[in-house]
């Protein structure tokens, strides 16, 4: 198990050195048209990840990753 | 039943959200610089637990991108959850969490208690601003007060850019104090489910049932920890990978759950309360990313979660936006879960075993996968109002993780599906 956990996380480390390492990487300023958008952002929809970060966190043994894990509420 | 909880939850809910929009519309210019989120979410699980749930969020805008965020959540659970304790062949009597009346479970019907009821209210606010060039700092807090749980909480985060902002780097921390004050008070660990018929007065069932419990409140302190990466990789593509650290320190059992005590034949003799350790470590790493293909938006993200508990889960997510003429969009929505059980997990107890420092017969920390299929339809209204519909379903099958079901058992569920339908609709303003 902890070996799986240790080739996970090394394979992660490296995929993002790479990507930090790539000079080609990223756009110019004025190449900003559609990561502008407001479906290009990260957290486009809010409340819908509100709502579904409640729900699982209620009825699943995990919790967080895209924000904090921790607190908030008894249903789990 | 169910239904018309699920139409007064609805009602109040829509009540409390055109309360909030009627001052919206009196203020005027004011709020110009506002930018407002509302959003109605109804969840109902067959034959178990509805929820309503409905949140209003406001963005203020203060100029030099210093920005006011405020939240407020209502919701409300109703309906039976699923105690932990196994179906019989034959009627079941179980105690209420409180102490006080009692209910019957059908012959080989899993063990729900219809009590579960409560009402939740959340408020946060954050801040956040430029620091200095390149650099945002925000920070904020929460509280969230249900009738027998109360949640305080502050957070924090700062983020660099880097390479003409196409590389973002951010470090979140959140610390949360969690305070449980359940009815009935709290079960020694263990504590047997003692039933009135089995005593010949109140008194002397009131008087073991008090032995039972070991205080009335207990809290729980946690600690977040969020290491952010943010990476344009072209015009069209953007990447986000998160590790993140959670650590909890204190009451981490579920005072309403129970967990079996059978015999050889497989015959429940005892219904315990379960206990789980007081400390729990999670990681998880988690990887997103947006692209835009041919005027379409897809939203991919996988998490991979482990922790102490020796729980581990894989989640898959993908979300993808086509458009439906000039006007609408159609967004299909798939999510996959799947986690093995925490180390203590177990149906049941076995009567000729010694009992364990830990065990938990809570489903949701047993092995399990999950998936929710839905799709969210939206339009864009004029002055930059949105519009939109979601309907999903959500269904959890928990599994057997290799555990031989004695005598009768053998011949009930013990591990039962749970399909939910969630709906939402969401007004952005």
């Amino acid at each position: 198990m902890k070996t799986k956990k240790m080739i996970t996380t090394v394979t992660l480390a490296l995929l993002v050195g790479q990507l930090a390492a790539c000079s080609s990487l990223g756009v110019k300023p004025w190449e900003r048209d559609i990561l502008a958008k407001d479906e290009m952002a990260l957290n486009s929809a809010p409340l819908d990840n509100r709502f579904d970060d409640h729900i699982y966190f209620s009825k699943e043994g995990s919790s967080g990753g895209r924000s904090f894990a921790g607190g908030g509420c008894g249903c789990n | 039943m169910q239904l018309k909880q699920l139409a007064n939850i609805s009602a109040a809910l829509a009540a409390a959200s055109c309360a909030v929009l009627g001052q919206q519309a009196q203020a005027g210019t004011v709020l110009d610089d506002w930018q407002f989120n509302s959003a109605i979410l109804l969840y109902s699980e067959t034959d178990r637990v509805s929820a309503g749930e409905g949140v209003l969020t406001a963005r203020g805008d203060f100029g030099d991108e210093k920005y006011l965020n405020l939240g407020l959540v209502v919701d409300a659970l109703t309906g039976a959850s699923a105690t932990g304790a196994v179906a019989q062949p034959y009627v079941q009597s179980f105690t209420r969490p409180s102490g006080r009346g009692s209910y019957d479970v059908a012959p080989g019907e899993t063990p729900l208690d219809d009590t579960f009821h409560d009402t939740r209210v959340q408020l946060d606010a954050s801040w956040e601003q430029p620091l200095a060039a390149n650099w945002r700092v925000s920070g904020g807090g929460h509280v969230s007060k249900e009738y027998d749980y109360l949640s305080l909480g502050l957070n924090g985060s700062v983020a660099r850019d880097f390479n003409q902002k196409n590389t973002t780097v951010s470090l979140g921390l959140a610390y949360s104090h969690d305070t449980i004050s359940p009815e009935g008070g709290i079960a020694s660990a263990f504590a047997p489910m003692l039933l009135r018929s089995d005593f010949a007065d109140d008194d002397s069932y009131q008087a073991a049932f008090a032995a039972t419990r070991d205080r009335a409140d207990d809290t729980k302190d946690t600690v977040d920890m969020l290491l952010g990466l943010t990476q344009v990789i072209n015009r069209d593509w953007l990447m986000q990978f998160n590790y993140s650290l959670s650590v909890a320190d204190g009451y981490m059992t579920d005072p309403f759950k129970l967990v079996s005590v059978v015999n050889s034949n497989g015959e429940v003799q005892q219904n315990l309360y379960e206990s789980r350790p007081d400390k729990r470590t999670k990681h998880s790493l988690y990887w997103q990313n947006k692209l835009h293909l041919s005027g379409t938006f897809l939203d991919a993200s996988y998490r991979y979660m482990w922790d102490d508990w020796e729980l581990t889960s894989h989640t898959a997510d993908v979300k993808w936006r086509l458009p439906l003429g000039e006007q609408w969009y159609v967004e299909p929505q798939f999510r996959y879960y799947q986690q093995s059980a925490a180390e203590f997990y177990l149906p049941f107890l076995q009567q000729d075993e010694p009992l364990p420092q830990f065990a938990s017969a809570d489903y949701r920390i047993g092995k399990m996968s999950a998936y929710t299929l839905g799709a969210k339809f939206g339009t864009k209204l004029a002055a930059g109002n949105e519009l939109s519909f979601r309907i999903a379903m959500y269904q959890q099958t928990p599994e057997n993780d290799g555990v031989v079901a004695p005598g009768i058992l053998a011949e009930v569920e013990l591990y039962e599906k749970i399909t939910a339908v969630m709906a939402q609709v969401s007004y952005s303003f």
